[in-house]
């Protein structure tokens, strides 16, 4: 993407050349929106993952606020970042991942908001508080969010396993399930679980740690059913394997998929493990701010913070929330052991930069 | 006389073969899809009973509709204005002698060549910053959607559309349209009476092709489409990313059978056109 935005400098500057008056517009993009609280300036365009909020809340807000809201949709961070880049995106609120955020910020693509007109931010629990892409919440609020862990059948695994990566890498705690246990396909996640078991960050930098970390990943290789990314959830639930890590939504809707959900266990080992958080953010030249600052401020209410979990089964950010999840999603969101290391032991995948390569190099190799 | 070309025996045998193979490796895997679209089970791949559930959804989704009336929209619009345009570049290039036409000959074929992502990305920068040097000459407070996707539709479909259309006029004898022209025929009804209806199948396949290409498309389209106009290609790419559910299947059938059909009505409409 680097000689693109050289192309972009070009096409900037001939639109420089012709906008010839009007250059001091633009110049305290720093400053956050005047938006009052509550204040509308026109219909909302919000740009989302596809099937992460329900249709009819969206519709609802349209409603209670007297305008039209339209969603679309997009399917990666790289696939988002791109359109609202070029400009003129006509987009008034997106939803980018955490380390998509950083992106953003650093090119000046999302804006700061007005924390006046978003107080719902209150809402917001303290484990989302100082997160390294913005760390004071300038620039975005927490959407929803998610981990990376271990899903167990507990009618074959039994119930009385010690929660850790061992469970996966320590073949004198799984070596019976043998051929049962699956890991994802996929370097940042499958390197950063081993690199945790070995109590090393899962962002390391280190051609050490991380060539551990293969050695671990390819010894364990063998005892594999297999690397896969897709259809973690729905081995786990087949039959295929007894033993999976996977991501913490997918496990959530999977086993209630089934008939018998409580025998299944989904949790984070207490050696910690990822955590990804995607957040709500408005792009520098949105079309209306203020209803994007509405927007986000009444998606952070309790009501509709519970709305959006209990529809798309992701973790909410909300504290408020928690009390209007429905039953069976609070069932495993409550489970004491569901953070066997607490928050404090996971982590959020950060670019690496030009790190990354041996990552995707190290996890080849492991897997053989 | 065809007999001794026509394979004999074993050979005629093996063709028979591998013809019925190459259909089944186009079609078995469409089969299966068709088949899935109705499985009542959230994996695909697993068979759960019948049900309509998916179609249902499907149309129940006031998304995915939108999205399908998006694509059609588009799709016509795009269709129209690409179709005239191509067919008059493929005239010109192939009736007539210019200055340059050798360049422009070649520049006709590069939004057939070139990858759909690098034309992505100079679309998205020319309506980023075209419509920007707009709205600051004007005003005119131009919004990305409905234009900018059809516009890039229209723009790589021109292409497809004359290459078809020349492929007929240079199978086509001049003898004809210079008989009319004797006759006293204006350039104009030498071109409507003669030309036109013999290259309307090559018109008629031009806009099948630029039709299913604008229905499909969803590189291009996921770079220049703007608030409110996802396309229903673009929508299902979306939905894999929370797994693959027999939704998709059926949102493809959809999208199959609307394809499907083109082809039968341009296969009809050429009928009718032969027998009328």
């Amino acid at each position: 993407m680097r000689n693109l935005k050289r192309f972009r400098y070009l096409a900037v500057l001939v639109a420089l050349a012709l906008a010839v008056s009007s250059c001091g517009s633009d110049s305290d993009e720093a400053a956050a929106a005047d938006c009052e609280l509550n204040q509308i300036d026109g219909d909302l365009a919000l740009y989302n993952w596809a099937e992460y909020i329900d249709e009819e809340q969206l519709a609802e807000f349209a409603t209670e606020y007297g305008i039209s809201a339209t969603m679309d949709v997009y399917d990666s961070n790289e696939a988002m970042q791109p359109i609202i880049s070029a400009g003129n995106s006509g987009y008034d609120v997106i939803v980018p991942s955490d380390y998509m955020v950083s992106i953003l910020i650093a090119d000046s693509k999302v804006q700061k908001l007005n924390s006046e007109a978003i107080p719902n931010a209150k809402n917001i629990s303290s484990d989302f508080s100082g997160l390294y892409y913005d760390p004071s919440g300038e620039y975005t609020v927490p959407y929803q969010w998610g981990t990376t862990g271990i899903g167990v059948n507990t009618t074959v695994v039994g119930k009385d396993f010690p929660r850790s990566w061992g469970l996966i890498f320590d073949p004198s705690i799984s070596g019976a399930f043998d051929g049962k246990i699956q890991l994802l396909n996929d370097p940042r996640e499958t390197m950063g679980a081993a690199l945790k078991y070995l109590g090393y960050s899962l962002n390391t930098t280190d051609k050490g740690e991380l060539d551990k970390a293969k050695d671990l990943v390819a010894s364990t290789a063998d005892r594999l059913a297999a690397f896969n990314t897709d259809s973690a959830d729905e081995f786990l639930t087949s039959g295929e394997t007894v033993i999976g890590h996977g991501y913490s939504g997918d496990m959530f809707v999977q086993f209630l998929e089934t008939d018998n959900p409580e025998d299944y266990v989904y949790f984070v080992p207490e050696e910690g493990g990822t955590r990804w958080i995607d957040n709500m953010g408005i792009p520098f030249d949105a079309p209306h701010p203020c209803t994007a600052h509405t927007f986000i401020n009444w998606l952070l209410g309790a009501d509709q913070g519970a709305a959006l979990s209990n529809w798309n089964y992701y973790g909410t950010p909300n504290d408020a929330a928690v009390a209007g999840l429905d039953e069976d999603l609070l069932d495993f969101v409550n489970d004491p052991e569901l953070l066997a290391g607490g928050v404090d032991s996971l982590e959020e995948i950060e670019d690496t930069g030009d790190f990354e390569i041996n990552y995707a190099d190290a996890f080849v190799e492991a897997k053989g | 006389m065809s007999t001794s070309v026509e394979p004999r025996g074993w050979a005629k045998a093996a063709l028979h073969l591998n013809g019925w193979v190459v259909y089944m490796f186009f079609y078995a895997p469409i089969v299966l899809l068709v088949i899935y679209s109705f499985s009542n089970s959230r994996n695909v791949g697993t068979w759960g009973g019948f049900t309509f559930d998916w179609y249902r959804d499907f149309f129940d989704s006031s998304n995915a509709r939108g999205a399908l009336s998006n694509s059609v929209k588009i799709a016509i619009f795009s269709t129209i204005i690409s179709v005239a345009l191509g067919t008059m570049a493929a005239l010109s290039l192939e009736r007539f002698t210019f200055r340059g036409k050798k360049v422009f000959d070649a520049l006709l074929y590069l939004p057939i060549i070139i990858p759909d992502v690098t034309m992505a990305v100079m679309m998205l920068l020319f309506f980023g910053e075209f419509f920007d040097v707009l709205d600051t000459l004007f005003g005119l407070g131009l919004r990305k959607g409905f234009w900018s996707i059809s516009i890039s539709h229209i723009a790589f479909n021109i292409s497809f559309v004359s290459v078809v259309v020349r492929a007929r006029l240079a199978g086509m004898n001049t003898d004809l349209e210079e008989a009319a022209i004797d006759l006293y025929a204006s350039r104009w009804k030498a071109f409507r009476y003669v030309t036109f209806p013999q290259i309307v199948p090559g018109i008629a396949g031009g806009a099948l092709l630029a039709m299913t290409l604008s229905l499909d498309d969803v590189v291009i389209t996921q770079f220049v489409a703007g608030p409110g106009w996802t396309t229903l290609p673009v929508y299902v790419f979306g939905l894999i990313r929370k797994g693959v559910t027999p939704l998709i299947n059926a949102v493809s059938v959809t999208m199959l059978v609307i394809s499907m059909l083109l082809v039968v009505l341009s296969l009809v409409a050429q009928r009718v056109r032969r027998s009328g």
